[in-house]
């Protein structure tokens, strides 16, 4: 019998619309239920082409222009459409050698073989020339434009700073940066980089399987347009600048000079200096070790950085400090025995007994012991302690012991120290004025920087006040003047302490026993004081302060040699002709600048 | 013998219009898929949409050609017209044009010809004049073997190409013979074997082999009747635990390397978004991204920026479930569901066998295309390259289905007259 199987219809009748109903159900949970498709979707086909704005321009006092942007070129690369290629011509052509091309292959690969990694960063307007002219041969590979920055004048180089690509901190702390952008590191850079960098701009284009572009996304309706980044106005004399780096060349130390009417800095000179178009582009890694390596360590900003004791310099902020507690008049006179003298031997010849001016002009180490005495065991207050706390009232106020905190990045604060710690140190009650004679002279514990050691020169000048040091005049445009630096700093000391001061240090070079009197500038009425500071390590170093004119100071600065020897010999004539570079714009001796230049103090262990 | 009527009267309109909206769903989605601002006109004969214009204009003339002519004509010659196609498969493997590897198509001129597609319905030809015939008893051992062979050869023709994807469309036909009286259980044990295919792949086999333990106990335990023939049901676990083991063997060795990734990225053991997976993955995309209502025409970012590949032939779905949503999935698949059930109810209502046999023939033929094609898009099943009836871009393809499907319209129209 045959069997008729029609019933077997209905099994396949149900076959096929069930079929379409699992479609459907898993259509509908593909398209109505899951979104995250439409996510993919989306970054499948658009594209955020970052617009890179010209970082700020940097000017100097005079409108001179110190740092702006070069178009440079980051070659990218998208695996994906790179065919067979002449890896060797390749090489040649972008200067690499096979085994990075390899790793940079792999690494990009790995990334995506869709979207564009980059494969050399920052190539030069004249690398890129050569480049540009073989890029047809490969395909995958093509260029974005991005900018380097450019140093006409190769000074200042720590002042301004340098940028480099950011890394996985910068990233985390601020959502404005992606990997692969610039951010300042270090100098001016760094501490403006909000106003220097602009605002980057966001071209939302669609893009098909090959990552081609294939046009604006929703006519442009998401795209952001770039802000140019903010221009520096300094207070710096880039001329200034520059003949200060050259006077300094093969020293180690540092110039500051500071203009005393407003804070802004003039001249910010480290010794060794080094190019800051070293610091740029593709070199930067491999310069930026060798720098590094190097024993003098140039990258260290020594005028913010390097910190010493401050020497005889540190002699008029105790005569102030004296005058301030009316425990030192302007006649009050005590005696040397030179080398004899105790605790502290005097290491100037001059007459016995003297006067503050002459003190100061002689550098008379007993006198100032003296001096330190008295303010330490001063019977207006309780205690050596006590004594001891008012005098490093004294001293910060004149701007030492802490930090300035304007505009410049790793400034160091040097030290004063509080009373507690040689509380520590011999226990409490146990010290006195003997124990701590060295501060008498600018030895011992305080340590100042540079920057600090100029300050005072300007507070000297000003008779008693200051503007905090700083870098940046204006930002934007030249009549933005940043108003926090023009808040005036007073000192607890009274203005009249300071005429015996400036007197004093005007006989440094026009007295005739002064210690500076060979770098006496005819013409001209500069304020100065040799110090010698003693180095554990080696010959001495050279400093010297200095302001000018006494009776209208446009100039105030430290000069820093470091193992050059007495402050006479090398600080004093370089801080000589900073003024006249300065203040008269020419130089009447060669002869002077032709010996600080060729002076070579650096001997290289 | 009834008078002949009116040709047009008696063909089954339902089925035409359901033909002719897929016709027009491929072409319009075709426009969608390989539009370009440069091309814009459907009629660009430079651009596949233009070209798919003349297969579908061809199309229908070969639809009338095939009713104008005699219904006999295809009882007649079924057997030459299946060896005749079986020639032309022995041909194509020995000059035909290779193309990515296969040698599928005949290049004459800038026309090429697939004979893959044209195999279908002369199998399906085939198959009905055998199984139909009077001097044969389908319950007979025998008789089953040369129908299976009838199915297996133009598969094993083309499997020598190779294209893997037309070859196991013959398979198809297990619906025809399952619905002639071939017996269920076997239909039964083929899904076992593939469940336990996929289940090998995916877990322990030890642990797999104790399951099948526990589950033979089970039925022991409660099919009392069963426990006199306990040898059949511990032999029968003994031949599925070697199966199990030799799933691997067969995986490494009998598959291509891309064949296994594209099962692997399926069950998820490999995720190879860039790599064999791609396709799904874009393909997904391009339908997910689409939503309830979709992108509107020509609006697909996908399927425009060439996300999808393949996309006007074996990945077409994607461009309708992107521009169209969930609302155009919904039709296309209730078009595909309601042309398979009403080719069903046609079938049945044929007297004669051949007929039947041959309406089963094409109902089975577009279901396994539209489980395969549809189910691979949307990531349900392997990556298998063969085209979404009437709506792929392809003249063979077209052709072919056309022919299939109107040769029944043709013995429908004469049901009345053929026994």
């Amino acid at each position: 019998m045959k069997r008729n199987f029609a019933e077997r219809k209905y099994i396949i009748i149900i076959l096929f619309v069930f079929t379409g109903l699992v479609f459907l159900i898993r259509l509908f949970y593909l398209q109505v239920f899951d979104t995250s498709y439409i996510l993919s979707a989306e970054s499948n086909v658009l594209r955020q082409n970052t617009i890179y704005p010209n970082r700020g321009l940097i000017y100097d006092r005079n409108d001179k222009l110190l740092v702006y942007d070069e178009a440079a070129y980051d070659l990218l690369v998208i695996p994906g459409q790179v065919k067979t290629l002449d890896t060797v011509e390749f090489c040649n052509l972008l200067n690499i050698t096979d085994s990075i091309f390899t790793l940079r292959m792999n690494k990009a690969r790995k990334y995506s073989r869709y979207k564009p990694s980059t494969f050399v960063a920052q190539i030069t307007k004249e690398e890129f020339g050569f480049i540009e002219e073989k890029l047809y041969k490969f395909p995958g590979f093509f260029v974005q434009s991005r900018s380097l920055r450019k140093y006409p004048y190769p000074i200042a180089a720590h002042m301004l700073g340098y940028i480099g690509e950011v890394n996985n901190r910068d990233i985390e702390a601020s959502s404005y940066y992606r990997m692969g952008d610039y951010i300042g590191k270090s100098g001016l850079e760094r501490f403006y980089e909000k106003e220097l960098r602009g605002q980057k701009g966001v071209d939302v284009v669609l893009v098909d399987v090959h990552n081609r572009e294939m046009g604006s996304y929703r006519g442009g309706r998401f795209d952001t347009v770039a802000e140019q980044g903010k221009n520096l106005y300094l207070s710096l004399d880039a001329e200034l600048q520059a003949f200060g780096e050259e006077l300094m060349q093969n020293k180690i130390g540092s110039i500051v000079a500071i203009d005393p009417r407003t804070g802004g800095i003039l001249a910010f000179i480290t010794s060794p200096v080094y190019d800051p178009n070293l610091l740029v582009g593709r070199v930067r890694g491999e310069n930026f070790a060798n720098l590094n390596k190097d024993t003098l360590k140039p990258l260290l900003n020594r005028a913010i950085m390097g910190t010493y004791p401050p020497g005889s310099t540190f002699k008029m902020v105790n005569a102030l400090v004296g005058l301030q507690e009316s425990v030192l008049g302007e006649y009050t006179s005590y005696s040397c025995s030179g080398p004899a003298s105790k605790p502290i031997r005097c290491t100037h010849n001059h007459i016995t007994p003297l006067q503050l001016q002459e003190a100061i002009e002689q550098s008379c180490n007993p006198y100032f012991w003296n001096v330190y005495r008295s303010v330490i065991t001063n019977s207006k207050y309780g205690s050596v302690k006590e004594a001891y706390t008012a005098w490093r009232n004294h001293v910060i106020s004149l701007g030492f012991g802490g930090r300035f905190n304007t505009d410049i990045p790793f400034e160091l604060s040097g030290n004063i120290p509080e009373a507690a710690y040689y509380d520590k140190v011999y226990q409490e009650g146990h010290w006195n004025a003997l124990t701590i004679r060295s501060l008498a002279i600018g030895q011992g514990e305080i340590l100042i920087t540079p920057l600090q050691l100029a300050n005072l020169a300007v507070v000297i000048a000003n008779k008693g006040f200051y503007y905090p040091p700083h870098l940046v005049h204006a930002i934007g445009t030249k009549d933005n003047i940043i108003g926090r630096f023009n808040e005036k700093k007073q000192s607890t000391i009274n203005a009249r302490h300071f005429n015996v001061v400036q007197e004093a240090m005007l006989e440094v070079f026009e007295g005739d026993h002064g210690t500076a009197r060979w770098a006496k500038l005819e013409g001209v009425q500069i304020c100065g004081k040799t110090g010698t500071v003693q180095n554990p390590h080696g010959k001495d170093h050279s400093m010297f302060i200095a302001f000018a004119p006494k009776d209208n100071p446009q100039i105030a600065m430290t000069v820093i040699v470091e193992n050059s020897g007495y402050g006479s010999t090398w600080a004093a004539p370089i801080a000589s002709l900073m003024v006249e570079k300065y203040l008269n714009d020419t130089i009447s001796r060669p002869h002077v600048v032709k010996r600080m230049v060729e002076g070579n103090l650096i001997s290289r262990n | 013998m009834r008078e002949r009527t009116n040709i047009l009267q008696n063909l089954d309109w339902v089925t035409i219009v359901l033909f002719l909206s897929l016709v027009l769903v491929g072409w319009v989605s075709i426009y969608a898929a390989v539009y370009s601002e440069s091309h814009t006109s459907i009629f660009d004969l430079d651009m596949n949409y233009g070209k798919q214009l003349i297969w579908i204009l061809t199309s229908l003339f070969l639809a009338i050609v095939i009713v104008v002519i005699d219904a006999k004509f295809y009882t007649t010659f079924s057997m030459l017209i299946y060896l005749i196609v079986m020639v032309m498969l022995v041909a194509v493997v020995l000059f035909g044009k290779e193309i990515a590897g296969s040698r599928s198509w005949f290049q004459i001129g800038s026309f090429s010809l697939q004979p893959s597609e044209f195999a279908k319905f002369a199998t399906a030809l085939a198959l009905a004049k055998y199984i139909s015939s009077r001097d044969i008893n389908f319950m007979k051992f025998t008789s089953r073997i040369t129908a299976g062979a009838i199915m297996l050869f133009p598969s094993v023709l083309i499997l020598l190409q190779p294209d893997t994807g037309s070859a196991l469309v013959f398979a198809a036909f297990t619906l025809v013979l399952f619905r002639e009286g071939m017996s269920g259980n076997l239909l039964f044990v083929g899904v076992i074997v593939v469940i336990l295919f996929i289940l090998a792949l995916l877990f322990n086999k030890f642990i797999l082999i104790g399951i099948l333990v526990i589950n033979a106990g089970l039925i022991l335990y409660l099919y009392g009747n069963l426990r006199k023939k306990w040898f059949l049901v511990v032999g029968v676990l003994l031949l599925t635990s070697a199966y199990v083991f030799s799933v691997d063997y067969a995986f490494e060795n009998v598959l291509e390397p891309h064949q296994k990734k594209r099962i692997n990225v399926l069950l998820g053991i490999e995720k190879d978004i860039h790599g064999a997976g791609y396709n799904v993955h874009q393909s997904k995309i391009a339908i997910g991204s689409g939503g309830f209502s979709g992108k509107g025409f020509l609006k697909g970012t996908q399927t425009k920026f060439d996300f999808v590949p393949e996309q006007s032939t074996d990945f077409i779905f994607c461009t309708i479930g992107e521009e169209w949503g969930f609302i155009g999935s919904f039709v296309v698949i209730a078009l595909f569901v309601g042309l398979m059930a009403r080719l069903v109810i046609l079938a049945e209502r044929q007297r004669s066998a051949f007929s039947r046999i041959y309406g089963y023939g094409v109902a089975a033929i577009l279901f396994f295309h539209f489980i395969v094609n549809i189910g691979m898009t949307i990531g349900l099943f392997p990556v298998i390259g063969i085209p979404l009836p009437f709506i792929s871009y392809g003249g063979s393809s077209l052709w072919g289905f056309t022919i299939l499907l109107f040769i029944f319209l043709k013995l429908d129209s004469v049901r009345l007259d053929l026994l």
